[in-house]
């Protein structure tokens, strides 16, 4: 056995898995598609397999980063697909009432519409939950219910199509030969690490997740916090929202987003964050919405039978959350990959502590203990 | 106390007069039409909702052909809700309507309320979609259109899409599908093979095949991976314009021009298929009509005169090519 400590130390990474999975998923493709890794210059942009999985998992990631937040705090929010919705319907259809869709200063000001909207959702969850005490769950179901009805009530019920260059850009466009949406993705994600990991930010938000009450008690503003974080998760889908409409040119309330609260949730579960709270992984969660989209961009190469997609989705889920298991890697593997995950320095205690209103629990959730 | 009675009185008063107002119009409508005694006919009509552009489209059609053909319609939304659409159904009956017509919002559930319907002899015509009763006898015929039709006809105009751009040899077909499961992804499919199974099983193949979800962004994700997989498909076949338009963007960020490098059939018909068909991006455009409300008029003239007809009637529906498209987009309504 080659247990050598590097060896272990790499395996026993909160990363390892996730990525590891992610580099099987990518390579499952190459004997479907052989230049599955290629990348050529087309139109003067980059174009390749791995171009788009990047350019079409943009909006996930966003709200997969938000979303992690949220999770981090013991929450949930299942609105993000209809704020996703909501976004695009009103830049969408503000853009389209314009005389001159190219004029920058209206793609501008449609975009402010759009992304104040998404806040102000964010505060309506974070107020339902913080300041109400509603169950996460139950709060942003409101939102995921009726929002896509608010969407559908924007567009009249019809696909609104743009003709705006400037919109085009932001989830459809090129810069520097690279998709746009890239560039915002990667800021997002920066400046979200960036204020959690290099401020006290992280430590408060994971502190409420852990224990609320304790945490108030010990001098955070928990409310403060959790309003925060919803108000940043629907940003996030507020830009993704922005994203997806711009991909296609045309804002659709009816599909925009749908089921995207789903791949979110299993994005973060797979980066290795705990749905009890009190934990978190950014990069975990970048790397987890990855998987998913390469998982679906997989299942559309390799040419997965229609009535079987989900079937086979499922079974690579339910592999990837086995693998993350320390318990089951210990029972299968040996000590190998099992002996000491999950009990990393910071690890102890947090799932115990976590108040039990944390119902959206999955039979997998409590086995992400990654630290 | 005084603000809310002043308020109710007020409110009780304009609805008296708007009824008084109705009235006189209805009166005066009757009188007009027919001289001498009411001979316009009563059509009840519950629609499904307002969910898509192609309903409202339905909705329209329904209205204004009912309006030229002077019958006297009595039209209820029932929001995409069963309940709300068996009270309309139910008020037609105490009102006596000559005939009811509504597309059903679910399959099921209808036997109880199309039993009081014909206890009081009052013909039902279903359009757009169907029930499953247990007494067929319950409605007397069904106005909508036939999906698997709609898919031999997409194999049929392929062939001329084909020889029009000239091409030979073997056919490298990608599909894009509907919902998984819903009807018109299923039959359209199955329509399509058959032409294929029957003139083409030496030439023509589907070499890839993948649920779209009906959506734009679902057929450009899609067709990305298929352009990535299989390079060298000629044609695409999808199930409704939306992918279709997803599909062209992504053929397009892989350098290809969608129309002539790979050639486009698409189904429905909206205003933004017809568009991009006249840009030349979409070879051809089988649709699928919305417009029923002349059919329907006149289904339920004869339903009304007693005269049989067919379990089934199809909703006239054209085959569109590029060269049509210019001449045919100020006249799509949707």
């Amino acid at each position: 056995m080659t247990t050598t400590p590097r060896w272990r130390a790499l395996t026993q990474h909160h990363l390892f898995w996730p990525v590891a999975v992610l580099v099987v998923l990518l390579l499952i493709n190459v004997p479907f598609t052989p230049d599955f890794f290629s990348i050529k210059m087309t139109d003067g942009h980059l174009y390749g397999s791995l171009v788009s999985i990047v350019l079409f998992g943009s909006p996930l990631i966003l709200v997969a980063v938000g979303m992690t937040l949220v999770i981090a705090t013991g929450g949930i929010d299942l609105s993000v697909g209809a704020v996703v919705a909501i976004t695009g319907a009103l830049t969408c259809s503000y853009i389209s009432d314009q005389a001159d869709q190219d004029s920058l200063s209206g793609v501008f000001l449609a975009l402010g519409i759009g992304l104040v909207a998404a806040v102000v959702c964010g505060l309506w969850n974070g107020f339902l939950v913080a300041r109400m005490g509603i169950q996460p769950i139950i709060a942003t179901l409101i939102i995921m219910v009726a929002g896509r009805g608010v969407a559908q009530l924007i567009t009249d019920g019809q696909i609104i199509t743009i003709n705006s260059e400037p919109y085009k850009l932001i989830g459809g466009g090129y810069w520097l030969t690279l998709p746009f949406s890239i560039f915002v993705v990667a800021a997002v994600v920066a400046v979200t690490v960036a204020l959690t990991r290099r401020t006290a930010l992280g430590l408060l938000v994971e502190s409420v997740g852990g224990n609320a009450e304790a945490s108030r008690l010990v001098g955070i503003r928990s409310m403060r916090i959790k309003i925060m974080v919803y108000v940043f998760c629907a940003l996030c889908a507020g830009i993704a929202g922005l994203m997806i409409s711009s991909n296609t040119s045309a804002a659709d309330g009816n599909n925009a987003g749908l089921w995207i609260e789903l791949d979110a949730i299993l994005a973060v579960v797979i980066g290795g964050t705990s749905l009890l709270g009190g934990r978190f992984s950014i990069g975990g969660t970048v790397v987890g919405a990855l998987v998913i989209q390469t998982l679906t961009t997989t299942i559309y190469t390799i040419g997965v039978p229609t009535q079987t997609n989900l079937v086979f989705k499922a079974a690579v889920v339910i592999v990837v959350c086995l693998l993350q298991s320390p318990k089951f890697r210990a029972k299968v593997f040996g000590n190998k990959f099992g002996s000491g995950a999950g009990s990393g320095a910071k690890g102890g205690g947090t799932s115990a502590a976590t108040p039990a209103d944390t119902a959206p629990t999955t039979a997998a959730a409590p086995k992400m203990e990654v630290s | 106390m005084l603000n809310r009675r002043n308020f109710l009185t007020a409110a009780v008063g304009v609805a008296a007069a708007t009824g008084l107002a109705a009235c006189a119009k209805k009166d005066e409508g009757g009188s007009t039409g027919s001289g001498g005694g009411d001979g316009k006919i009563v059509l009840g009509f519950s629609q499904v909702g307002s969910e898509s552009g192609w309903r409202s489209a339905n909705t329209d059609s329904v209205k204004e052909a009912a309006k030229e053909a002077g019958y006297n319609l009595k039209f209820s939304d029932a929001q995409q809700k069963q309940e709300n659409q068996i009270s309309a159904i139910r008020s037609y009956i105490t009102q006596g309507v000559d005939v009811i017509a509504f597309s059903p919002v679910v399959v099921t559930g209808w036997d109880a309320v199309l039993k009081e319907a014909k206890a009081k002899k009052i013909p039902v015509v279903l359009t757009d979609r169907s029930v499953e009763t247990s007494d067929e006898s319950l409605y007397v015929t069904l106005v909508g259109s036939d999906f698997t039709d709609e898919g031999r006809r997409a194999g049929k105009i392929l062939e001329k899409v084909l020889e029009k751009a000239g091409h030979k040899g073997p056919v490298k077909i990608a599909q894009l599908e509907g919902t998984t499961g819903a009807a018109p992804a299923i039959e359209r499919a199955k329509g399509f093979k058959e032409v294929m199974d029957a003139d083409h099983a030496d030439d023509w193949k589907i070499v890839v095949s993948q649920t779209g979800d009906f959506t734009r962004a679902g057929g450009k994700q899609v067709m990305a991976a298929f352009l990535q997989s299989n390079p060298d498909i000629d044609v695409l076949f999808a199930h409704n314009d939306d992918m279709g338009i997803g599909a062209i963007q992504a053929i397009e960020a892989a350098g290809k021009k969608p129309g002539k490098d790979i050639l486009i059939v698409t189904v429905d018909g909206v205003k933004d298929g017809f568009i991009a068909m006249s840009e030349g991006k979409i070879n051809a455009i089988v649709e699928c009509n919305p417009l029923l409300g002349p059919q329907l008029m006149e289904v339920v003239k004869k339903v009304k005169n007693g005269e049989t007809v067919e379990r089934w009637i199809k909703t006239k529906e054209g085959d569109f090519m590029q060269d049509q498209a210019k001449a045919a987009l100020p006249s799509r309504k949707y």
